[in-house]
């Protein structure tokens, strides 16, 4: 267990900020570092938090020193604070101060709407870890519950690196909202996460794999476009970042990949060819086609909804005043400032979905949401690479982005995946069709039996392709302490 | 045709896209298109910055090749292609080289172990031949030390330093350099192989620098200008060669060393990589080190530090005391051998002068005979599971 006592917060705590010569900010995590620990240990099971998991460790930002295997208890894991290497003279890339040298400190006009970006970004990072709390319980493998703690450990490293700046740049309100990352907490009552996906509990494996494949991805975008923050320090996290959240997208695509593999490969086995033959490939212990396209309805739809309204101005302004950039802004071949550029949405209008012309300034989110689309359908197409070798007739899709949708123009009217608007009684008879029912979750809920042998997997999933770390097969990626 | 060369590929089938790899890479030499992430064979330097940043391990992949893959082929790819059949690939066969001077130099020091060397199964994967006789890399020596105080036997121990140049080397592979100036003919000298003494992660920790210790030998035209080297002096190298003289990453591996002279080198990489490594715990590591006298023994100063728990040293000595060679120690150590002999976790390892070798085999042939065992039936077992290890010269 780790010396709270005798933490020495200077060398405990890898870091290319200079911290040991950073006395107020040291104090500072000082002080949020206990209850950090109490956080970290109330949530996850005692006896996984006794375990020895085979973990990256990020010790410096270079390619060499950022992927330290090894295994470690997880209140033990070393949280740092890194951001990546400053790039000399780097300008602001967008926005009303494109051009200008990139703020080292914050400007003070745009204070609130930095704090609060930082704050938004680094409530999801505990959330997701709460939401995943008891998955250990039913881990179909030491290695995907490997995984799954790793994804915990960086989330909680995400939230460290977001009090890491709350503490040095904005003073006293700062700490007040780093500890206030600490008191809300997901799917509570009094003081829920402050975005509605992060309140969803995640009941079951497959869950996690589609969360981590849409969910994560839509932070991976937030990431990237606060990369692009003229903010530098913000754009420094941010970029570091990115390089963990590659593992959660890994974690989600091969997840989801996987299951499908397992189910093709038994109905193989069985002589099994229509995917709709439900029961008969459930009586497999696999789980079938057809409802992993309705789990993926759920999270795919979940996810859109965290991009927010389609025309914002608050999304405008993020992008005028160089706070928030583009997907890839720097790639991007244009003035970057988007005075007098117009983007397409689709909206409602007249109880039917058309396209319009809006201002591009407008419409940064609903860019930022196209790029997420474009990026998700990329492994959704490898997963129907998978599907096609074993021969199967099925076709994953991603559902259209007005049906299922909470948040934004198409919270307002009932659609079907492939778009076309539909009754709410329609809507009300034909849910279960797209999305898992009860019993879809039940029947799920009953493969999630935990298998802890090295090497062993659950039924409703095979293993992987390479280990982690280039180990092999039955290495043990967790090795379980039993009380 | 040209010499087949080594490529850098990413597989298709485990990459997810994220282009962390492409984001990492320092010369740009990775690019993608809407299907996939591909590395350009003609600006990959081999740093292998992308190696660890890779979340899937897709990353990881090589195939020696006569014609590099292009960028647009690699695009339209579903899946990896197989290694191509060029005869023999360093992948399936454990070739050491890819090319032929150093490939014969280095089958001819590993013949000693009876037949086809094979690397242990968790050593890690070796880089070779990423500086070759046309574009051999520049090192630059740090430091140039003597080893012994006999002047008969002057061993150097020296530091090169190769800056910015990538040199991935493993404990037990070899680099080779290029003494300046021509043979009689005219030529350029043909590059001479010198083992590496340090471990993977540098001479210090974290340095891209290596060690080399290096004998003087009287008319030896590359030992001398090596031993001669000043701090400051540029060195030309090829390499690194070597696929299959590695140690095995499993801390749990035991290791028996037996080496004189200059052999020393590997054991003492070794030795450095499990003290950086394993922090106390391991398998263990057993060594049986000859040399004429004390004062001629490289690194007696340095073994002495070496706790036994670690390292369980036999410093056997030929011409003082009770002049004894390698195998005579191994014979009164027979129940510690026999016993190594007989555990399936056990690594063996000879370097040195060739000559060592006959009575070194007629050593473990009679402690064999003693545990029931006949030695050419199990180190021909042990060779096939990489676990037997002879480089001499």
């Amino acid at each position: 267990m780790l010396d709270l006592i005798n933490v020495s917060y200077d060398t405990q705590i890898p870091n290319n900020v200079g911290l040991s010569s950073d006395k107020k900010v040291l104090k500072a995590l000082e002080r949020w570092h206990p209850g950090y620990i109490n956080w970290w240990n109330d949530l996850i099971p005692q006896n996984f938090q006794e375990s020895m998991v085979y973990l990256r460790t990020a010790v410096s930002v270079d390619p060499k020193g950022w992927a330290k295997f090894d295994y470690v208890k997880m209140p033990e894991y070393r949280w740092g604070v890194l951001l990546a290497p400053q790039v000399e003279d780097r300008r602001i890339p967008m926005g009303e101060h494109a051009g200008e040298l990139a703020w080292q400190e914050v400007p003070g006009e745009y204070r609130n709407m930095l704090k609060r970006l930082i704050v938004i970004q680094g409530d999801t990072e505990p959330g997701s870890v709460e939401q995943q709390r008891f998955l250990g319980l039913t881990a179909p493998s030491l290695y995907d519950m490997r995984n799954l703690f790793q994804v915990n450990v960086e989330e909680g490293r995400h939230l460290w690196a977001m009090v890491y700046l709350l503490f040095k740049y904005f003073g006293k309100d700062g700490r007040e909202e780093a500890d206030d990352l600490l008191r809300r907490s997901s799917g509570s009552d009094e003081a829920p996460r402050m975005l509605g996906a992060f309140n969803e509990e995640t009941p079951d494996w497959l869950s996690f794999f589609m969360f981590t494949y849409f969910t994560d991805r839509d932070g991976k975008m937030q990431l990237e476009s606060l990369a692009q923050s003229g903010f530098d320090p913000l754009s420094r996290t941010c970029r570091f970042m990115l390089t963990e959240e590659a593992h959660h997208m890994f974690v989600g695509e091969t997840g989801v990949g996987r299951t499908i593999q397992a189910t093709c490969d038994a109905m193989k086995k069985a002589g099994i060819t229509d995917p709709y033959n439900i029961n008969k490939i459930r009586d497999l212990g696999v789980i079938d086609l057809p409802t992993i396209q309705k789990k993926l309805n759920l999270h795919y739809t979940l996810s859109l909804d965290l991009f927010g309204q389609e025309v914002s101005t608050n999304a405008a302004n993020a992008f005028n005043s160089g706070i928030k950039g583009r997907y890839m802004e720097t790639r991007i071949d244009d003035d970057h400032k988007l005075q007098d550029a117009t983007y397409t949405v689709r909206t409602v209008k007249n109880g039917l979905i058309v396209a319009e012309e809006v201002p591009a300034l407008t419409a940064i989110n609903m860019r930022l949401r196209d790029d997420y689309v474009r990026d998700a359908a990329g492994g959704v197409g490898r997963w129907n690479k998978l599907i096609e070798k074993s021969g199967i007739d099925f076709e994953l899709t991603l559902p259209h982005e007005a049906f299922h949708r909470q948040i934004g123009v198409f919270a307002a009217i009932k659609a079907d995946p492939e778009g076309n608007i539909i009754s709410n009684d329609e809507w009300a008879k034909r849910r279960d069709e797209w999305l898992p029912s009860k019993a879809d979750g039940d029947y799920i809920q009953s493969l999630m039996k935990p298998c802890y042998e090295p090497g062993q997997y659950a039924s409703w999933i095979s293993p992987p392709k390479v280990g982690i770390d280039n180990k092999p097969g039955d290495f043990e990626y967790v090795k379980l302490h039993m009380a | 045709m040209n010499k087949p060369i080594k490529q850098h590929l990413i597989d298709p089938e485990i990459c997810i896209r994220c282009y962390t790899c492409e984001m990492t890479c320092p010369v740009e030499a990775i690019v993608h298109n809407d299907d996939n992430v591909v590395v350009d064979a003609d600006k990959c330097n081999f740093c292998m910055d992308c190696i660890p940043v890779c979340p899937t391990g897709s990353i990881d992949e090589w195939r020696v090749v006569a014609e590099p893959y292009s960028v647009d082929e690699q695009f339209d790819w579903m899946e990896l292609p197989e290694q191509q059949d060029l005869g023999a690939s360093e992948a399936d066969t454990g070739m050491e080289a890819l090319d032929d001077a150093m490939a014969q130099l280095l089958a001819d020091a590993h013949k000693g172990a009876g037949g086809k060397a094979k690397a242990p199964a968790t050593a890690a994967k070796p880089s070779i031949n990423m500086h070759t006789l046309g574009k051999p890399a520049t090192a630059k020596v740090q430091g140039n030390y003597r080893l012994t105080n006999d002047p008969a036997h002057d061993v150097r121990h020296i530091i090169l330093d190769f800056g910015g140049t990538p040199m991935p080397v493993l404990e037990g592979q070899s680099i080779g350099v290029i003494p300046p100036g021509t043979d009689e003919n005219g030529n350029p000298h043909l590059p001479r192989l010198y083992s590496i003494s340090s471990p993977r992660d540098g001479e210090r920790p974290n340095y891209n620098n290596l060690s080399l210790t290096v004998k003087r030998e009287e008319m030896g035209l590359c030992s001398n200008y090596v031993c001669d080297l000043k701090q400051g002096d540029e060195v030309q190298v090829t390499g690194p060669f070597g696929a299959t003289f590695l140690m095995p990453d499993d801390p749990e591996a035991r290791l028996l060393m037996i080496c004189t002279g200059t052999g020393s080198a590997p054991m003492r990489a070794f030795t450095m990589r499990r003290q950086r490594t394993t922090g106390g715990k391991s398998g263990g590591m057993t060594m049986f080190f000859g040399a004429r006298t004390e004062k001629s023994l490289p690194y007696f100063g340095p073994l002495k530090k070496v706790p036994t728990s670690l390292l369980d040293q036999h410093l056997v000595y030929s011409r003082e005391g009770t002049k004894q060679y390698v195998q005579d120690v191994m014979r009164e150590e027979e129940d510690k051998v026999a016993e190594l002999l007989n555990d399936p976790k056990t690594h063996i390892y000879i370097c040195g002068l060739r000559g060592m070798e006959e009575g070194v085999e007629l050593a473990f042939t009679n402690i064999a005979e003693s545990i029931g065992q006949q030695w050419t039936a199990l180190r021909d077992a042990m060779r096939e599971e990489g676990r037997y290890h002879v480089e001499t010269y």
